[in-house]
């Protein structure tokens, strides 16, 4: 097979069949996908939870992870935020002509693994080649369906006064591994991307308690972003310890070089719980037992006061407002 | 009054004027680079964006800042290449790699830069890299502290000094402050306790009626400063007037290149034709930066101007007050958002 | 213009030195700094170091600061 992808393997011609044959079936093999039919069929019953994400990260490998990790972990996450078993993910692939097949073959491998981890099917998939110069090497779009059991309501309208607020892990660690990749930065260090699946996490703090009100992934926005979507949605007020929000010593000294502030910027393997007060310690301590939630710790609680607003009480004592991430994350200068 | 963005950033972010009593009022003023240049100034980089092969290099801040007709960032979606650098270094770089472009750096900034700023200009002489050039605007800190002064608007008792612009100038270009003003002076670090401590000594001054300059960040400022650093700086640049947003011109308060470096000066190797500037309706950034107005005093604070749709400067870079003010607000100054 | 920040100078190579902080590396312009040492802490603005850390200024600042914050009685 040719070095690098060619606008043919995007025509649905031998070639296309080739690459679909010989680069994607093997690692991702399973029943439906096998079939090669147009549409996958499989049953399922209940309430099912269905959701889709881009991925057009840049640099598409980064300390930790890559792209196709990415698109896994990512949609994967979104159905467990729900409170979703994720059953089956559809993957669909925009490649740049001239991309090499070799970082193809790496990135269908991470995809395999990843999904391996979360133990999800990919039983669909499409690829389309565009011309040099109209995508920006690979852009992955990737869907998945999951199943809720019955009496789990999971949603970001639910949290209540009084509610401990859970994050499981460092915030900060992709965003950074990722700018660190990028041009013009000139910084080196050994941290790695979180990226990973959170599904098993949070079945595992089902089993304990069935008083989580609210999941969610502090992806792009950060930590402030989500909080901030979650206050809203349920119409209460948030308040947040700074001194309890685990950050790593290098995403600190990484975003004191960048001027940045760790609470805006992406995670892709943590999630924020919203608790009923009484299960919050025995939830806690059951996402420490998972390697994904080791540092886990409870960061704050929701209150009736300041609907829709969430207030940081900072090192020093003085509390302000948290606002949501508002543009793009610019470095300073000064 | 603080005249450092990094100052005014560190204030709000750490809460400080709700830590400190009643009695102690504290206004930001005119130390974020990127606000306190003027609207002409930014509808001239914008200009020379426009013209074909040029390649400008930024800080990032300064692609958002609304011009009078348009912004940096505006002009790279129309295609313009617009690229944000994080040193001048990186700007010299991109020279070297596009010898068929014209590199302008668009150099704003204090004392603080202004001798990186230098360094590249004699890089790119070393190297002969003669397709970079340098915009300069850069200003200096104690003049227009003068002029705030002199204008006696904001009545001040203390000065909180800038603290990596003092690394570089030392603390002796201040002394004509307590001298001749009476006005308190101390040098302080970014650390919350380091806010603190310097605002101790300020009001220490105050209440013995003892003004002077005094270093409340030893470990990074001495009292001669950096003299290499200056040596650079008197090398390339020569001091001028400079045109400040809110305040106009002030003398002797900018940094302009030498004749034996015109060829790295923007100014003098391009042309543009500019429309008379104009600043938006409404805009208070002039009022906040010379601290005669705090943000939530402005009609458009909030309202009008977000973070997402800003109307001035002062929202637009993480240094500039309104920004610091509404990213770190208190539940008092953030009601009805 | 005030961003600047501390880094530990780990090797020299002439105009540059290589600087770490927490585990984050940066190569960085000692031009303005020809006294640094290796070992020395400078502060770091856009690329270039400004300035070397006084290490015995900085001890006793951090003793005074550490007076003050036992001092407070915020937490």
């Amino acid at each position: 097979m040719d070095d690098s992808i060619l606008l043919a393997h995007g025509s649905g011609g031998k070639l296309s069949h080739e690459l679909v044959e010989r680069k994607f079936l093997p690692f991702l093999a399973n029943p439906a996908l096998n079939k090669l039919d147009d549409s996958a069929i499989f049953e399922a019953s209940g309430r099912l939870a269905f959701t889709t994400d881009g991925y057009v990260v840049n640099p598409i490998f980064f300390p930790g992870g890559d792209i196709g990790k990415l698109a896994v972990c990512g949609t994967v996450n979104d159905l467990a935020m729900n409170g979703a078993r994720p059953l089956y993910l559809s993957l669909s692939a925009i490649i740049e002509e001239g991309f090499p097949i070799s970082q193809l073959e790496q990135i269908v491998q991470s995809i395999k693994k990843a999904a391996e981890e979360a133990e999800v099917s990919i039983i669909a998939g499409d690829t389309k080649v565009v011309n040099r110069g109209q995508a920006d090497k690979l852009f992955i779009t990737t869907s998945g369906v999951g199943i809720i059991s019955p009496g789990v309501d999971i949603s970001g309208a639910n949290a209540r006064a009084g509610d401990k607020v859970l994050l499981s892990g460092t915030i900060g660690d992709h965003g950074i591994a990722v700018m660190s990749q990028r041009e013009g930065l000139r910084f080196s260090m050994t941290l790695e991307s979180d990226c990973a699946p959170l599904n098993k996490l949070v079945s595992q703090m089902l089993e304990v308690s069935s008083r989580i009100h609210c999941l969610r992934d502090p992806t792009r926005g950060g930590l402030a972003t989500t909080l901030n979507e979650l206050a809203r949605q349920s119409k209460v007020g948030i308040v947040v310890e700074e001194v309890q929000i685990p950050v790593k010593e290098e995403v600190k000294a990484a975003c004191e070089l960048l001027g940045l502030d760790s609470i805006y910027v992406a995670n892709e393997g943590k999630l924020v719980a919203v608790v009923d007060p009484a299960d919050a310690d025995k939830i806690l301590a059951q996402m420490k037992q998972n390697s994904y939630g080791r540092d886990a710790a409870i960061i704050g609680e929701v209150t009736n006061e300041h609907p829709g607003k969430v207030v940081m009480r900072t090192k020093l004592g003085p509390s302000r407002i948290v606002d949501m991430l508002s543009g793009e994350l610019l470095p300073r200068i000064c | 009054m603080e005249f450092c963005g990094g100052h005014t950033h560190a204030i709000l972010r750490y809460g400080i004027r709700q830590l400190v009593p009643k009695t102690v009022e504290m206004r930001s003023g005119p130390g974020c680079p990127v606000c306190v240049t003027a609207t002409a100034d930014l509808d001239k980089a914008i200009a020379l964006a426009h013209l074909p092969g040029v390649i400008i290099t930024t800080f990032g801040d300064m692609i958002r800042v609304p011009g009078s007709y348009s912004s940096l960032q505006q002009t790279k979606a129309e295609g313009a290449d617009v690229r944000i650098v994080y040193s001048t270094i990186d700007a010299v770089e991109i020279a070297k790699a596009n010898p068929g472009k014209s590199v302008i750096f668009i150099g704003i900034g204090f004392e603080t830069t202004a001798p990186t700023i230098a360094a590249s200009i004699l890089k790119a002489q070393q190297e002969e890299i003669e397709n970079f050039h340098v915009l300069s605007l850069n200003k200096l800190t104690p003049p227009v502290m003068k002029a705030l002064l002199d204008s006696g608007e904001v009545k001040l008792d203390g000065i909180v000094c800038p603290g990596h612009v003092s690394v570089i100038i030392g603390s002796h270009p201040y002394e004509f402050i307590p001298r001749d003003y009476g006005v308190a002076c101390v040098i302080s670090g970014f650390e919350p306790l380091d806010i603190l401590l310097c605002i101790d000594k300020l009001v220490e001054q105050i209440e013995k009626g003892e003004p002077k300059v005094e270093i409340a960040y030893p470990r990074g400022v001495k009292p001669e400063g950096n003299r290499k650093a200056r040596q650079l700086m008197e090398d390339v640049f020569e001091i001028g007037e400079a045109n400040w947003r809110g305040i106009g011109i002030v003398p002797q308060s900018g940094l302009k290149i030498r004749g034996k470096y015109e060829q790295f000066d923007a100014g003098k190797a391009f042309s543009v034709s500019l429309k008379p500037p104009r600043e938006p309706k409404g805009c208070r950034c002039g009022d906040v930066i010379r601290g005669a107005a705090t943000p939530p005093e402005c009609k458009l604070f909030r309202k009008g101007c977000t973070p997402e749709r800003p109307v001035g400067p002062c929202m637009v870079s993480s240094e500039g007050a309104c920004a610091a003010y509404y990213q770190y607000g208190t539940l008092e100054n953030s009601q009805g958002f | 213009m005030c961003l600047a920040v501390p880094v530990r100078i780990v090797s020299i190579d002439g105009d540059e030195a290589e600087t770490e902080i927490a585990g984050v590396r940066r190569r960085v312009s000692i031009v303005f700094t020809p006294e640094a040492k290796l070992g020395d802490y400078v502060l770091l603005h856009t690329g270039y170091a400004i300035g070397v850390i006084d290490e015995a200024e900085a001890e006793e600042t951090l003793k005074l600061l550490e007076e003050i914050a036992s001092l407070s009685e915020v937490h």
